[in-house]
């Protein structure tokens, strides 16, 4: 999201906190939701999929609440209008794009209105076969996870996004030779298949109360939080949209102190430093070991304010319109080892991975009774921060990336075990040297873990390395 | 419970409003103090070998119209003078800045590289070209450089910095108003009083608003500081460009005028000329091609008989006012050229860094 789109998502935050009450909040935020999904999407160079990128989102949100609602559940009034909203406002925008064509209205170039005819009809066969699946089949639920899983990877390798834009470039007689990985740059999609992969797994452990179409819709594409997190859990979001809501002053001038704070640190502060910030043209440019550390200390705080100032923007909006969406950050770089580390980064993925990866990869490998405990907690670790190095590419350093902080937390929790036995002290003095010994030491470490995450290639990580190291 | 006292969003507002509009009328207040004099180059970061200039990200430099940031961010700015240095100034265009020369393979670099001697001191090159053409901008350049304690300018010059219609064209001349009015009332150039450089900025025009793109640039030349100090690098390198154009149009056309006389702005250069007692005028070397249309052409730039005119009204006005004048057109033979016909490659630079080195080191007077 760039400047325009925060102003403009901010001053529809603020019309809808002072104008609107009860399920019309909940209904205008649907729309506003919707129409974000559209305008915010970046464009690509596929013919036309700046507007079906955004189509399949609303599809699979549409899909996968029809499989976890109540049977006939949409037959009611409420969830009809909903449906509407989600199906004629995409119309809309594909008809007025196709008459005014003004990519300040709406980015997304419009295939033909027959065209769209025609997705909605495959749309709508494909959710009721799986909806009727649904009822009888408990694998219905698994079958969409693992559609949304596989999406995920393919949008994640940069060699299968090449090789599926290359068949939809061929598909659109256009010169393959172009194909590229950014051409599947769809908006937000991360964060949607955790939202959805989340619903979809709490329905299938029973634990998923009922929620509205338009609750749903407005959850999985809630426009403050589309593009970047945090990633809310749905009841919690339902309760909010469900409560009272009354847009005072109080509420306003914490919302702007949030939204101010926000801005400055990712406007401001982040991109000041990322015109200075560690890259793959600077991995190799830089001549000095001084210098390259100051490089990546540049790095090292810009990821921190961007994404921290991102979610403090989104959390600034969310609370216009009653919305209390959670914390993401804690001051992680405070942190006196890589577990709170890990405990205030990017809380709202790991509190997902702990829940649907973490604890039942746990659970399944203590049914192995052979394996020793470290062994278990190594293992454990190590899979869960690949995946989440994985969630953000599958590449090669991503997965070095993953490995460092899974080695990172396994060492970190085999010292703290030995240290509460043979260096266990009441010096406050002590403590407190180790306090800080640990924060150091653990900034460094993600900051060296830094290196693999934010350039290409190991060929260059290690370049740095070498670098940082004084070596070449 | 602790009572919070309550706070009202319209005295909020109303604050916000009054200390946005406080902030932007003191930019009025300090308009006279020379911002772009604040500097982290020549004490944080080294200063720059040649003037910032360029418009991509990747080659972590800027184009900005502040001439005292200009000057500050140079390695000159952050020299004192040795009593055993002779110091050489470098004016002129891209060609003295160096497109596509590292700052070492520039003529500055070069004369640098083999320091000759003068007067029983060492000559030190300072490289102060820019990459607009335009007498005007020159000028401006120069009389900011004399406060540098000059011993000898070197003014490289060529036909098209030259006709009246170039001399405002250059964005740091037509951003730079104030300072343009100075030099002519200083130097009592004639220009049109018409123009639009001589407009005198309102007050409006001095708030934070307005200047917003000018500090904000400011910022940028310090935030790529750090980058010039860790990589050395001032422009984008590429391996493959395009090759000053060889084969050229049958087209005799020079800025519609159909004779040189009355069309030069040689009272510019009599301004600049007169700023320094001790300065040589170039007439740097540019690509002779031997193409299709060369009988019409030099170059891209130049019929023949613009060019010629022109060297011949050159010759006359140095040797009338007595100038030390060096014309060096067919110095550097046409494959020594890049991607313009006054860029040279490394190998032309040192071709042209040897006569000027002849010159500099002439016995002293």
């Amino acid at each position: 999201m760039g400047l325009v789109e925060t102003a403009a998502s901010i001053a529809a935050a603020l019309l809808l906190g002072a104008l609107t009450r009860g399920t019309w909040r909940t209904y205008l935020l649907l729309v506003f939701s919707v129409l974000a999904v559209y305008w915010f999407q970046p464009t690509v160079r596929l013919r036309s999929f700046d507007f079906w990128f955004p189509s399949l989102t609303l599809a699979l949100v549409v899909l996968v609440w029809f499989i976890v609602s109540e049977t006939n559940e949409w037959r009611t009034r409420q969830n009809l209008i909903a449906l509407i909203v989600m199906v004629g406002l995409p119309a809309l925008i594909g008809l007025i794009g196709s008459l005014l064509p003004d990519p300040l209205l709406f980015r997304p170039l419009p295939p033909q209105f027959g065209e769209y005819v025609l997705f909605l009809l495959i749309a709508a066969t494909v959710t009721l076969i799986f909806y009727r699946l649904s009822r009888r089949q408990s694998w219905t639920l698994s079958a969409v996870i693992l559609l949304l899983i596989a999406i995920l990877i393919v949008l994640k390798t940069p060699a299968l996004s090449v090789q599926t834009s290359m068949f939809f470039r061929a598909l659109q007689h256009r010169p393959l030779e172009n194909a590229s990985a950014t051409d599947l740059r769809w908006l937000g999609f991360s964060y949607i298949a955790f939202r959805l992969i989340h619903v979809l797994r709490d329905r299938q452990m029973g634990r998923l109360p009922a929620l509205s179409l338009a609750e749903f819709g407005t959850y999985v594409v809630f426009f403050p939080s589309l593009a970047a997190g945090p990633i809310d859990r749905a009841e919690r979001f339902a309760k909010d949209l469900r409560s009272e809501f009354k847009l005072t002053q109080e509420e306003t001038l914490s919302a702007g102190q949030r939204l101010a704070l926000g801005l400055f640190k990712k406007f401001v502060i982040a991109d000041g430093l990322a015109l200075i910030a560690l890259n793959d043209a600077l991995a190799m440019q830089v001549r000095s070991t001084g210098w390259m550390w100051i490089i990546l200390y540049a790095y090292t705080f810009q990821i921190y304010f961007d994404f921290s100032g991102y979610t403090d923007i989104a959390i600034g909006i969310a609370r216009l319109v009653g919305v209390r969406l959670p914390e993401n950050f804690a001051a992680p770089y405070l942190k006196p080892n890589l577990t709170q580390f890990w405990n205030s980064w990017h809380m709202t993925l790991t509190q997902w991975i702990r829940s649907y990866f973490f604890n039942p990869f746990n659970r399944w490998i203590r049914g192995y009774k052979s394996i020793p405990a470290w062994t278990m907690m190594l293992m454990g670790q190590l899979a869960t921060m690949l995946l989440i190095g994985l969630w953000h590419g599958v590449t090669v350093n991503f997965i070095f990336w993953g490995l460092w902080h899974g080695l990172g937390l396994f060492l970190q929790n085999r010292w703290s075990d030995l240290a509460k036995t043979r260096f266990h002290t009441n010096s406050a003095r002590w403590k407190s040297a180790m306090h800080v010994g640990g924060v150091v030491l653990t900034f460094h470490f993600v900051a060296l873990g830094w290196v693999f995450f934010a350039l290409s290639t190991p060929s260059l990580s290690w370049k740095v390395f070498g670098k940082l190291l004084g070596l070449f | 419970m602790e009572n919070k006292p309550r706070i009202r969003l319209i005295g909020v507002l109303l604050k916000a409003t009054l200390l946005f509009v406080l902030f932007n009328f003191a930019f009025i207040l300090i308009k006279d103090v020379p911002l772009g004099k604040l500097s982290l180059y020549n004490s944080i970061f080294p200063g720059r070998e040649r003037f910032p200039f360029g418009e991509t990200r990747e080659s972590y430099n800027l184009s900005l119209f502040d001439l005292e940031a200009m000057f500050a961010s140079h390695i000159i700015d952050g020299t004192e003078k040795a009593p055993h240095e002779y110091r050489v100034i470098l004016i002129g265009d891209s060609s003295v800045w160096g497109t596509l020369l590292t700052p070492e393979q520039t003529l500055a670099g070069q004369l640098n590289a083999n320091p000759i001697a003068r007067c029983g001191k060492t000559v030190h090159t300072y490289n102060l070209g820019y990459p607009t053409i335009s007498l005007t901008k020159d000028l401006m350049i120069l009389d900011q450089a004399k406060e540098y304690q000059p011993d000898l300018i070197i003014w490289l010059t060529t036909l098209e910095a030259f006709p009246r219609d170039k001399q405002f064209s250059s964005p740091i001349v037509a951003n730079n108003t104030e300072r343009v009015q100075l030099l002519i009332r200083n130097y009592h150039v004639p220009m049109n009083s018409t123009d639009s450089t001589q407009v005198n900025s309102s007050n409006w025009e001095q708030t934070f608003v307005s200047r917003r793109r000018a500090i904000a640039d400011l910022l940028r030349l310090q935030i790529y500081g750090l980058l010039w100090a860790s990589t050395g690098i001032d422009q984008i390198y590429p391996d493959d460009y395009e090759r000053a154009q060889l084969d050229l149009e049958a087209n005799e056309d020079f800025h519609g005028l159909s004779s040189l006389q009355d069309s030069l702005a040689f009272d510019v250069l009599e301004a600049g000329m007169s700023i320094a007692p001790n300065l040589i005028l170039v007439n740097e070397p540019m690509l002779i091609s031997d193409g299709a249309n060369s009988d019409i052409r030099y170059n891209f730039f130049y019929p023949r008989w613009a060019y010629d005119e022109y060297r011949l009204m050159l010759s006359q006005t140095t040797a009338a006012h007595n100038w030390n004048y060096l014309d060096l057109w067919d110095l550097v033979p046409s494959n020594e050229f890049t991607n313009s016909a006054i860029h040279l490659t490394p190998s032309g630079e040192k071709l042209l860094a040897g006569k000027i080195a002849a010159a500099i080191s002439e016995p002293c007077k």
